[in-house]
């Protein structure tokens, strides 16, 4: 039991960390893809990154061109784009000032320190300058749920702010195939070709999953990528399983309340997801179920919301 | 580096007796200091920095839209306080927080301070800290002022004075346990050799004290810390105590009042409140009572309160004892409560609605400090030996427009502490503030906020006013750091 806004403050602290760790992510293994790839700097792809984001809209509006020094700059400072890593550090971090009393000191002086690291650097342009922070960024993003891990009594504070996490996570990672579903593939005639597979290596590898889909499946393939992060059962940056582990955290936080709506709503998407047969939706329309699984988040988060933080 | 060459320059000085001399107490961290190089000591107070503006314990700068954080500065040089001097002033806080509580509890109820005409009437009515919705008000086991802070100086004399009575929300705390954490990782040693005072159990004596007025039959009340929230410049502090105590932070929004009965709103549903530590000032709490403009506080808090459904620490309307114009009869609420003469001395203290020290006043605006009664932080001060005839006729105008706002004290010389300036050490005016409370008893912390006036010559120590701290060791008799901390 905690106060609601408290709870709220925990949940998001942890959220807007993921998305930080993960926009970092991505831009990462974009910048090797490209090298992968041996594209030109007129060539490169940036675009995809900011379609990930889902912040297209804002993106266009503001920004004349999509070239590389633009697009990093509006992923990672630009004060003005809600889901940039400086605002999502900035917001965790205005998150954490609000729990400081129930969270470790150590994770208070963690992100404390990354919101430092990113004003220091927020003058910098080009990924080139910025390589050893976005490790920083990632790294910080483990050394975050690290600390969490090994310092945080199982409480409900525990369970907002994992449940933070995972749900960032599962619509991350679900986002970032639909994207490069729908932007990588359209050549039919490039399907697993050598380019293909390069390119399906690096999404692997924006999620950090590459040797453990390696041990799965040995050899790339979208199918296989997309079975792999959308259904795995083990893998824990997969939509399932961040499904199943929120769903456990959000059965620990109801424990008390009888038919908790928020619970209800996590437990009929994760069926959906489950009764999905994968095969059958990839061949027929991966990017379709995606949005509607998408929709079921968005249905969720403002479920969590009413359940247990609206006033 | 040698301190041989530090000069005291004729001010009473906290480590050094005489030019070069240290006090008997202090020789050990003399010792200490002067065997570490000059680089070595920029090091260390380059260390501590790092590891405050690491650790986020910095104040809002208010006005500054960018939402600008600093920390306190902090002098790694620790002043000392011998276990003798302790001792007179932990026996002169002691009388006079108990003294000033049945002060308040009499001002409430019955007045008889006023019917026997020992301090004027006028001026407790007169005071913005009077609170009319208080009258007939007796908080939980008779305690008002749970938690306290009494600002000392010393002058030249060698003696400490009480300058000033904080009995509402004494901010400052989180400094002394934080500056001691700090200082604690920056000269490990010297805490072995001077058997330095514990002071890291505060949290442990504030829980006990809150627990002490909750509601009877509460054996495990529900205590919370209400705080104005993240904008405020002390929030660090008040989420700093939450954590030391383990117990939630609540703002406004958190709690609810039905039924007489205050509630905080958690993930399931609503829990009773029994105990609030509060850090909203007086008028601010209740709405409903107080300011209406307010969006800080809390509707219908006071009825719980009078009801006897949640205790307040500290108590609504303390204020009226740490009135700057009540202050200068604090000798005499001690004697006439207590029976006893007042151990810890006040600054001599003229009262401008005297019309006789009013006009001693006006003649001597050039010697005096004049200090507006309603304003702290170093705000609306008169410095009159280092005024301007322009600055000490304003003083004079306002004086005469409202006398009961003013009041003026002698210019003490303020004691000094070698402070790290630059590449040297020098001497820096520095006061004291040592926090006590009181719930079964009048506990005192054996330490204290120590602030320093970085500038040379300054005797303004406000934060706000670019002033820093040091941690303060109390000396004692046993090695307190041998068994724990």
């Amino acid at each position: 039991m905690m106060l609601s806004r408290v709870a709220n403050s925990i949940y998001w602290m942890s959220r807007y960390l993921e998305r930080a760790e993960n926009v970092a992510r991505f831009i990462d293994v974009n910048t090797h893809l490209m090298l992968d790839l041996g594209l030109s700097v007129e060539e490169t792809q940036w675009y995809p990154l900011i379609a990930t984001s889902g912040d297209d809209e804002d993106f266009n509006k503001r920004y004349a061109t999509a070239d590389e020094k633009s697009i990093v700059r509006f992923l990672t400072f630009d004060d003005k784009n809600p889901n940039s890593i400086l605002s999502s550090i900035y917001r965790a971090r205005e998150n954490a000032r609000t729990v400081r009393e129930v969270i470790p000191v150590e994770v208070w002086e963690k992100i404390n320190e990354l919101y430092h690291l990113t004003q220091a650097h927020s003058r910098k342009r080009s990924v080139e300058a910025l390589q050893a922070y976005y490790t920083e960024v990632r790294q910080s993003g483990t050394h975050f749920a690290g600390m969490m891990i090994n310092a945080m009594s199982r409480g409900d504070g525990w369970h907002f702010a994992r449940m933070g996490q995972l749900l960032e996570r599962a619509d991350k990672t679900a986002r970032l195939l639909d994207v490069k579903y729908f932007l990588l593939l359209p050549r039919g005639e490039q399907v697993d070709s050598p380019y293909d597979n390069v390119q399906w290596g690096a999404v692997l590898k924006s999620v950090n999953a590459l040797e453990m889909y390696r041990q799965e499946y040995h050899s790339i393939n979208y199918r296989d990528v997309a079975q792999f992060l959308l259904f795995s059962k083990l893998f824990p940056r997969s939509v399932r399983f961040s499904l199943d582990y929120a769903t456990v955290c959000m059965e620990a936080i109801c424990e008390q309340q009888p038919n908790c709506a928020a619970l209800n709503d996590m437990k009929a998407l994760r069926t959906r997801l489950m009764e999905a047969d994968a095969t059958a939706l990839i061949a027929s329309g991966l990017h379709e179920f995606i949005d509607e699984y998408q929709l079921g988040l968005n249905r969720l988060d403002q479920s969590v919301y009413e359940t247990f933080f609206k006033d | 580096m040698s301190l041989e060459s530090y000069k005291t320059e004729g001010f009473f000085d906290e480590l050094f007796a005489s030019d070069g001399v240290p006090h008997p107490a202090a020789a050990g961290l003399v010792e200490q200091l002067d065997a570490l190089s000059r680089a070595d000591l920029k090091r260390r107070q380059k260390q501590a920095e790092d590891i405050l503006y690491q650790s986020g314990n910095t104040f809002n700068v208010y006005g500054d839209k960018k939402g600008t954080e600093k920390i306190l500065p902090f002098d790694i040089i620790p002043r000392l306080v011998s276990a003798a001097d302790w001792a007179k002033l932990e026996r002169g806080i002691n009388q006079r927080i108990r003294a000033l509580n049945l002060f308040i509890q009499d001002i409430y109820n019955d007045q008889k301070i006023l019917k026997d005409k020992v301090i004027p009437a006028e001026l407790i009515f007169s005071s913005a800290c009077y609170l009319k919705p208080c009258e007939g008000l007796s908080p939980p086991k008779g305690v008002w002022t749970h938690i306290s802070g009494t600002d000392f100086v010393r002058d030249g004399d060698g003696e400490f004075y009480v300058l000033e009575d904080n009995l509402r929300c004494p901010s400052g705390i989180s400094y002394v346990l934080e500056n001691r954490a700090v200082q604690k990782r920056i000269l490990p040693k010297a805490f072995q050799t001077l058997k330095v005072r514990p002071v890291s159990n505060y949290g442990d004596h504030l829980y006990k004290t809150l627990k002490f007025i909750a509601p009877e039959g509460k054996d495990e009340p529900n205590i919370v810390v209400l705080t104005p929230g993240i904008y405020n410049s002390a929030y660090f502090e008040h989420a700093y105590l939450a954590q030391q105590m383990g117990v939630p932070l609540c703002q406004n929004s958190d709690l609810v009042v039905e039924d007489d009965t205050v509630y905080m709103r958690t993930t399931q549903g609503l829990k009773q409140v029994d105990v609030i530590y509060r850090r909203i000032d007086d008028e601010f709490i209740d709405p409903q009572v107080f300011r209406k403009d307010s969006l800080l506080g809390v509707p219908g808090i006071m009825n719980a309160y009078r009801k006897g459904k949640v205790a307040l620490a500290n108590a609504p309307g303390t204020g009226i004892a740490d009135d700057k114009a009540v202050y200068a009869y604090v000798p005499k609420i001690v004697k006439y409560y207590l029976g006893e003469d007042a151990i810890a001395q006040n600054v001599p203290t003229y009262i401008c609605e005297d019309d006789k020290e009013r006009d001693y006043v006006l003649a001597n605006l050039d010697k005096l400090v004049v200090k507006a009664v309603n304003l702290s932080g170093g705000y609306g001060m008169l410095i009159g030996p280092k005024s301007t005839k322009a600055e000490q006729k304003e003083f004079a105008e306002k004086i005469r427009a409202k006398p009961r706002d003013y009041i003026a004290q002698p210019t003490l010389s303020l004691s000094r502490a070698p402070t790290l300036i630059g590449n040297g050490i020098e001497g820096r005016h520095v006061d004291f503030r040592p926090y006590s409370l009181f719930g079964e008893d009048v506990f005192t912390l054996p330490g204290g906020l120590t602030r320093v006036a970085l500038k040379k010559g300054s005797l303004v120590v406000n934060s706000s006013q670019g002033g820093g701290s040091k941690d303060t060791w109390v000396l004692g008799e046993e090695n307190y750091y041998g068994v724990a901390e």
